[in-house]
């Protein structure tokens, strides 16, 4: 695959083009590769890493490992305790990142998790071409043409996995463009003694006022809508833990403020300071704040580059595209996503938890998953379907709601599917929730793991006979302990009459 | 793609949020999640629990029971609060029937927005009864 120049992947034709080189183009690549489809993968960068390269920008990241986990490391079970290594079947690509981490923290530093995605990346001898930059995309009969700066590529299956990393800022405040990104924060001693307002009361706005917590004179954090925090709303898309000391400097009286309000604009003063006026919505009132500096934490879009002219329709302001419960284009066949865009399947999102698609423990499933699903229905290449004795499916579901890394890491979005053919039980293996309950199939069970409105976690069995998908709910447990007698006689009798 | 304005203008726009103020407004829009479902889409799903409250701001859906259509859904209708007020899984199906944008807010959060909106709460009130004397005049 190396030119003479030393580079991978020379222009031309692929069955696949990945863009993008983080977690998710690499756990595409790599999957698409095990199931026998070979994929270019382009990069605009220099090296494997993507975002983590450069954010989150207070070096540690939001998604745990844990180092001494229930489950031994390298094993199939221990990815539910590992939130940042990729999915990879020789024991040598199982794990990387803890590898790597020097154990004085749960959760790994940037450089630490760049180190563990470059290693699956060398390990695994992924081609990717790096330094190629996207500049185009145009669809020529059923094929698309992906115009890069060191030529057209093209291909029938497109995956896009950029991220959601380009700075985003809403355009409706006047002045908004005198406040820095986030990702312009500069270094935290520079806001020694300083008044500063924080836009934003997302996990990027959190994390950038806990930094400044020792440093600020006072910190304001304002956004129209309430904080969403993580333990209250469970899920991982909230403001986290771990930044939450800013809020309870607020709710405490430590004199730092968390405000629910909407910014109206931002003017500079003549000596310099920023002027914000701003308007209560969750109570009431008109406020004018002056600050002598400002941080817009207004989040990321995806840098989607020119397919909205292919026809990709998006959503969320223009920030991520419309996709199918396989993550392709919902406007446009044969374009698909990973990585982080991949939030834009929405699936089923049960009581509003959203699913983990936004951080690497969620979507790189979603890559094995996606690279299985185009090597089959783009290249013929069947995915294995072993029929499973109807003795064992009892056990194998309870073991895949006990233990699957898959179902637990995303909830009510990934499933383990056994369908029922002729008196035969075939195991589909790992699939999107949303896909087994909205589209005609075989029948079949669906096992899943799913957080209901109490926070009670439980398995969450579907039951396709005919037309019809009936949902039912096993027994929580407060030891997470889902394959007991109790467990056993619930699944036994809602299967009854569909396995032999 | 609308921006935040514009939502904010669609919103003014729908009887249910007809009597907030902008900020109130700006709130609805920053409280709501904002969903785009292609046709075909099952969006409430019969007998599945953890439903939400849907209000349609642009495309059409199809309500059904037992798979036969029993009404239909535009811009500015809403769906999924009867579940949710009553505490069961929905009754019937709701799915795209063309593509469709919606305003989302999760089922557990939506007692407290109606207390925070009590005039939004008697909008739907409103709209509740008429459904009630359609489906009382339908009988008779």
């Amino acid at each position: 695959m190396a030119e003479l120049n030393g580079k991978a992947c020379p222009p031309g034709d692929y069955p696949v083009v990945v863009i993008g080189s983080g977690p998710g183009g690499l756990q595409t690549a790599y999957s698409l590769a095990r199931a026998g489809v070979q994929a270019a993968v382009l990069s605009a960068d220099d090296s494997p890493g993507g975002m983590f390269r450069r954010f989150p920008l207070f070096q540690r990241l939001i998604t745990w490992t844990k180092i001494h986990a229930p489950a031994e490391r390298g094993t199939r079970p221990y990815e539910w305790y590992d939130w940042n290594s990729l999915i990879g079947e020789d024991p040598a690509l199982r794990a990387l990142v803890p590898e790597y981490m020097d154990g004085t923290s749960y959760f790994p530093a940037r450089h630490e998790m760049e180190q563990g995605l470059r290693e699956f990346s060398d390990r695994s001898k992924i081609s990717v071409r790096y330094g190629c930059r996207w500049e185009s995309t145009r669809a020529k009969g059923d094929t698309f043409v992906v115009g890069t700066s060191d030529g057209e590529f093209s291909c029938r299956a497109l995956v896009i996995a950029v991220g959601m990393t380009e700075p985003w800022k809403p355009a409706n405040i006047p002045g908004i463009e005198l406040a820095p990104h986030y990702v312009e924060t500069k270094p935290v001693a520079e806001y020694a003694g300083k008044r500063v307002l924080v836009v934003g009361k997302r996990n990027s706005g959190f994390e950038v006022a806990d930094a400044l917590l020792p440093w600020a004179r006072q910190i304001v954090l304002a956004s129209p809508r309430p904080a969403r925090i993580s333990v209250l709303v469970r899920s991982t898309a909230a403001a986290r833990a771990r930044y939450l000391q800013p809020y309870e400097d607020h709710v405490l009286g430590g004199g730092n403020i968390v405000l629910d309000a909407s910014i109206e604009r931002i003017d500079r003063t003549p000596e310099g300071r920023f002027r914000t006026l701003l308007k209560g919505t969750t109570r009431p009132g008109d406020l004018a704040l002056e600050t002598d500096e400002i941080i817009a934490a207004t989040g990321f879009g995806t840098p989607l580059g020119d397919i909205g002219q292919l026809g990709v329709k998006t959503f969320y302001q223009g920030r991520l595209p419309a996709q199918t419960p396989f993550w392709e284009s919902a406007s446009v066949p044969g374009v698909y996503f990973a990585g982080s865009i991949t939030q834009g399947s929405i699936g089923l999102k049960k009581y509003g938890i959203p699913s983990n698609s936004a951080a690497v423990h969620g979507f790189r499933y979603n890559a094995v998953v996606l690279a299985r699903h185009i090597a089959e229905t783009r290249f013929g290449a069947a995915r294995p379907r072993p029929a499973i004795p109807p003795a064992e499916v009892v056990p194998l579901l309870l073991a895949e709601a006990t233990r699957a890394p898959e179902l637990w890491n995303q909830q009510s979005y990934l499933a383990h599917i056994l369908t029922f053919d002729d008196g035969r039980v075939l195991d589909e293996g790992i699939l999107p929730l949303a896909h087994f309950v909205d589209a005609n199939g075989p029948d079949g069970v669906a096992m899943a793991v799913e957080t209901d409105a109490e926070g009670d976690i439980h398995p969450a069995v579907y039951i396709r006979r005919g037309p019809r998908v009936e949902e039912h709910t096993l027994a929580s447990s407060p030891l997470l302990e889902f394959d007991t007698a109790e467990h056993v006689a619930q699944l036994t009798a809602l299967l009854k009459g569909l396995i032999a | 793609m609308p921006d935040t304005d514009e939502i904010i203008d669609v919103l003014g726009g729908l009887s249910l949020f007809a009597d907030l103020s902008r900020p109130e407004l700006e709130g609805v829009a920053h409280t709501f999640e904002e969903e785009w479902f292609p046709a075909g889409q099952r969006i409430l799903r019969q007998g599945f629990t953890g439903s939400g409250f849907y209000v349609i701001i642009d495309g059409e859906a199809a309500v059904s029971a037992n798979g036969t259509q029993i009404a239909h859904l535009s811009r500015g209708d809403f769906f999924g609060e009867i579940s949710l007020l009553l505490g069961e899984s929905p009754v019937a199906d709701v799915s795209s029937t063309g593509s469709l944008h919606c305003l989302v807010l999760a089922g557990p959060a939506l007692q407290e927005f109606l207390l925070a909106h009590p005039s939004v709460m008697f909008r739907m009130l409103q709209a509740l009864a008429r459904r009630l004397r359609a489906s009382n005049q339908w009988r008779s």
